[in-house]
């Protein structure tokens, strides 16, 4: 059997192939935007001056660390409507499930990205910040927070490309996204490649797009007057007098 | 009737870790004075700029500001340390300037400098960027206005801490160590704005080892020793003829 690029062109413009695709792309987006904010209460939650609060983070962590996502978006779907009649509800969608699965697992890995890259900022600038009558929540949303951003920006982007990939695990509960679109396909006309090439190459655009904008955040964090990418320091002639002579 | 000192510490004690800092320290500042605290290294010196700008309380001892006692709250018998959110209306008061300068790396100069203004004291954004642009260009930084903190020399980015601080209005302005930190060309511009500020009649203490600074810009100059003040005079004394052979050895050694 040959690759028939008329299968394969057909489908990559199909209608249910870009309504796949969106479906992907909105649910990683809406999964990494709840897992941030997961993510951001729990690296404050871990350094609260409350030993219960510590605890708690910890083992949120802990437990959403440890279970494979696969499991736990077939436990979200199958297994909490058998628990309480309210998910079996008609707005209990598979789409829903996979968002609440994604998010709190997601939200696991980023509170560590968070919570190291809060640790980064250097202490004299919430005691700048305290001096000029800031309060803590001013501290924190002003001074620290747009710092700790630059530097969780790279690894948020790695797992934001991860997270596309992820929503495909969303196929095993039904929600029509880009591999389930596919594997439909598949499934009626066997034509394997052509169906999972179209599916490849919309899986290479979303990543593509999102590193394109990753790269734009990036350059908007430079804090320079004359915006550049930057670049390690140990490969960059330096351009500026040494910040903080030792 | 007799106006009180601007800023008077009484028996000021900390400790870390059972270990003492700061074992009962007594001074004033006269309105408009500056004073220059020297000392060796781990003598309390910093320490003591921390307690003032309340940045970490004290273990003991009180703190008035302009007469008023700061840091607490309640009346004369039940005295408590104040919450944070007194705190830092309090510290709007006092300006502080680090040794590492501090500066936000990520707004340019110019936002640094309104950053007080804008988020503590609700300036509207226009008044705040007039004022701040006005006190940049007050300590020479007008051309580099737009210019972020990794694009400026140190000595440019501690001027515009100072600038961030003055432009708060505060009674008192504390540095600490505000050259310590400089290639020592870049020693002087700092130097020349702050004796501008003094010659303008601003309260100022500040922790330094620049000998010919403490002595031809202080008013009174004190030694730290072990947390403690060994020895406070006006600087023509405490230079020339000290009392104590603590302050000769230091004196010695910095010369």
């Amino acid at each position: 059997m040959e690759f028939d690029s008329t299968i394969f062109f057909d489908q990559l413009l199909s209608e249910a192939y870009v309504r796949g695709a969106l479906l992907s792309l909105g649910l990683a987006v809406a999964s990494q935007a709840g897992a941030v904010v997961i993510g951001f209460g729990l690296a404050l939650g871990k350094s609260s001056k409350f030993a219960a609060v510590r605890s708690v983070c910890t083992g949120y962590i802990w437990f959403f660390r440890a279970i494979p996502a696969l499991l736990l978006l077939l436990l979200m779907w199958n297994g909490l409507p058998q628990l309480s009649p309210v998910f079996q509800r008609e707005w209990y969608s598979p789409f829903l499930a996979a968002f609440i699965g994604l998010a709190l697992a997601e939200g696991a890995f980023m509170a560590e990205i968070i919570r190291s890259a809060l640790m980064r900022v250097d202490d004299g600038q919430q005691l700048a910040a305290r001096a000029l009558g800031m309060t803590r929540t001013q501290v924190l949303f002003k001074v620290v927070l747009p710092q700790a951003t630059r530097v969780a920006l790279p690894p948020t982007g790695n797992e934001f490309i991860g997270m596309v990939k992820y929503t495909s695990l969303a196929s095993v509960i039904s929600l029509q996204e880009l591999l389930t679109t596919a594997q439909m396909g598949v499934a009626v006309t066997f034509r394997y490649a052509e169906y999972y090439a179209a599916a490849t190459v919309y899986y290479l655009v979303i990543v593509s797009v999102l590193m394109l904008l990753q790269n734009r955040i990036e350059r908007r964090f430079t804090w320079t007057s004359t915006p550049t990418k930057r670049r390690f320091p140990a490969l960059s002639r330096p351009q500026t007098p040494e910040k903080v002579p030792a | 009737m007799k106006t009180p000192p601007l800023l008077e510490v009484q028996n000021l004690h900390k400790s870390y870790n059972n270990v003492e800092v700061l074992g009962g320290v007594d001074f004033t500042v006269q309105r408009g004075q500056v004073k220059a605290l020297l000392g060796p290294s781990g003598s309390g010196k910093s320490t003591i700029l921390r307690m003032i700008s309340l940045l970490e309380p004290c273990d003991s001892g009180t703190i008035l500001l302009d007469g008023e006692q700061i840091g607490v709250i309640g009346g004369r018998v039940d005295v408590r340390p104040a919450p944070e959110r007194i705190l830092a209306r309090q510290r709007t008061a006092i300006g502080m300037v680090f040794q590492k300068f501090n500066l936000f790396p990520h707004l340019d100069a110019t936002r640094n400098v309104m950053s007080g203004l804008t988020t503590v004291l609700k300036v509207p954004k226009k008044e705040a960027r007039e004022q701040a642009l006005e006190m940049l260009d007050r300590v020479g930084l007008a051309a580099r206005a737009h210019a972020y903190p990794s694009e400026l020399s140190g000595g440019q980015q501690q001027r515009v801490a100072i600038a961030r601080a003055l432009v708060m209005k505060p009674k008192l302005m504390l540095f600490d160590e505000p050259t310590s930190a400089l290639d020592p060309e870049l020693v002087r511009e700092v130097l020349d704005v702050m004796e501008k500020l003094a010659s303008d009649g601003m309260t100022m203490v500040v922790v330094t080892h620049e000998m010919r600074f403490a002595r031809s810009v202080a008013s009174e100059v004190a030694l730290f020793d072990s947390g403690q003040i060994v020895e406070q005079a006006p600087p023509d004394r405490f230079f020339d003829a000290p009392e104590h052979e603590r302050t000769r050895r230091f004196l010695a050694h910095m010369h």
